[in-house]
């Protein structure tokens, strides 16, 4: 098993260095424009001034505070109308094939109003991925509160629990495993969003940044933010990832 | 359990419950068609909001009038089945060669995994610095982006194959050739089609993202220039079409899902 898992390992990190080479020999060689695809050093380079700029921790800050701002919006009225719409089969059978049949659609084609309506400053942006994260947080919201056993509730309402108590100590932990899959959709929908809206179209963050330093052909300094982009993404995956293996180990122990 | 609700529901009322939660969903149609109707006109700016009589109008004598916006709307539809196909051949082809051994599984699975967490949306100028503002950057774009379900899908299926199927197979003397056509592309057809349905939903996305981002032809041209003029209802009214198309294409994905599914429950029978 652990020898399948290094062999596994060594093919990875093979694959890996055999496409950092193919980057350096096909840029060193010159046989790809520099403007398509500049030197590793480059790409190092432009990393490395980057991060000791103020205008690059201000970016960084513009679209981390639009996240969370587009961020807790969705959470709250996503788990609110969730809830709400989950208390009754009726509500449920009308609303939720709505809610997922514009999930359907690509919110993105909406961002020209959003654009309309909120102008280019950071409030389109929060709207654009609060709205489009709204979607799978309310979803799984529904799903969550809508598919709590009954037994556990009339178990609860005979032992004389009262309205907050079922609430708190039966509907909320039952509920927990799938409102957590929606928030962490939610999450990932929200990052993707705001970064895409500052792209399309905004006057900063690092998605702006990526589309002015394209529209000024400096191919190294739009590489070292994707880098940085794809790093964060990377990071944060293995993050929530590791959280939820540790969540879900320790309620396989209580159970 | 959950179904009490509706039987007693039933019950209480002489519309059957299907044709009250039919009846309710026309009711919020409507009821939203009329308020944005009474706001457009008596209480929005002109400027930004239009009521949706003014949309439609501007859907029939600008939009599908004007041939040059017609024409970019034809062009994403052929982006995105362009874009979609793609995706489903390579994806299918990429997770085969993936999902073969448990070797090329374990060492290449989380790199897919890995890709398909990354926002794509910061690759765009990349993309069109590659393939320039016409359709190939936004098939490609598309590509990219509903490949990845196709993959993860074939991956899967391959991987959850029951060992007790591989080994009764195998007992009973099948070739690695029938093994495949019997127990395990079975076993990938029904997680296949859910693959089918998201990678068309990414696709959807990609042609979008791009047809936005470039704004000096195509569909984004059109939204910039009405955006920019102050002219909401003909942006409305092409976002709608734009919609329409996006429903379209799922429906179709929705449909063919259907039409094949006897053909694998029969697979997984024989």
């Amino acid at each position: 098993m652990s020898r399948s898992t290094f062999s596994a390992l060594v093919i990875q990190v093979g694959f890996l260095a055999i496409l950092g080479g193919a980057w350096y020999w096909s840029t060193a060689t010159g046989s790809v424009s520099k403007l398509f695809l500049p030197e590793p050093a480059a790409v190092w380079l432009a990393f490395s001034r980057l991060v000791v700029t103020g205008q690059f921790w201000s970016a960084v800050r513009v679209t981390l505070t639009t996240i969370a701002q587009a961020y807790a919006i969705a959470l709250i009225v996503g788990i609110a109308a969730g809830y709400l719409v989950s208390r009754s089969r009726f509500l449920i059978d009308v609303l939720e094939p709505f809610i997922a049949g514009l999930f359907t659609i690509p919110i993105t084609l909406f961002f020209p109003m959003f654009i309309l309506f909120f102008g280019i400053g950071t409030g389109s942006k929060v709207a654009y991925g609060a709205s489009y994260a709204f979607f799978p947080i309310a979803l799984n919201a529904i799903a969550a509160f809508a598919n709590v056993e009954t037994h556990f509730l009339r178990a609860a309402r005979a032992m004389g629990a009262s309205r907050w108590g079922t609430f708190r100590h039966v509907l909320v932990p039952s509920a927990l495993p799938v409102l957590l899959n929606g928030m962490r959709i939610g999450f990932f929908i929200c990052f993707a969003s705001v970064l895409g809206g500052e792209t399309l179209s905004s006057i900063a963050g690092v998605g702006r940044n990526i589309a002015q330093a394209a529209e000024l052909m400096d191919s190294a300094r739009m590489y070292a933010w994707i880098a940085f982009v794809v790093l964060t993404a990377i990071t944060l995956n293995l993050l929530i990832g590791g959280l939820e293996r540790r969540a879900s180990v320790r309620g396989g122990g209580a159970w | 359990m959950v179904m009490t609700a509706s039987t007693w529901e039933t019950r209480n009322s002489r519309l059957s419950y299907a044709a009250r939660v039919r009846w309710a969903r026309c009711l919020i149609i409507v009821a939203a068609l009329v308020a944005l109707e009474i706001y457009g006109r008596l209480f929005a700016d002109p400027a930004f909001f239009q009521p949706p009589s003014k949309i439609v109008h501007a859907w029939l004598f600008t939009v599908l009038s004007d041939a040059r916006i017609t024409s970019a709307l034809g062009m994403a539809v052929f982006e995105i089945a362009f874009a979609y196909a793609l995706a489903v051949v390579f994806g299918a082809v990429i997770g085969l060669a993936i999902g073969a051994t448990a070797l090329s599984r374990r060492a290449f699975f989380p790199l897919i995994l890995l890709l398909y967490a990354i926002p794509q949306v910061s690759f765009i100028p990349l993309f069109v610095l590659m393939f320039g503002l016409g359709a190939a950057s936004k098939i490609a774009f598309g590509f990219s982006h509903g490949v990845f379900p196709v993959i993860v899908a074939v991956v899967g299926g391959m991987k959850n194959v029951p060992a007790l199927y591989m080994r009764g197979a195998r007992s009973m003397g099948v070739s690695k050739l029938g093994i495949f056509r019997h127990v395990v592309f079975p076993n990938i057809a029904p997680g296949f089609f859910v693959g089918l349905r998201l990678a068309m939903t990414m696709t959807l996305l990609g042609v979008i993202l791009a047809e936005l981002y470039v704004s000096t032809a195509g569909i984004g041209y059109f939204t910039r220039m009405f955006a920019e003029n102050y002219n909401p209802a003909p942006l409305f009214a092409l976002i709608g079409s734009l919609a329409a198309i996006a429903l379209a294409f799922n429906g179709c994905v929705r449909i063919a899902e259907r039409r094949l599914s006897p053909m694998r429950r029969s697979a997984q029978l024989s």
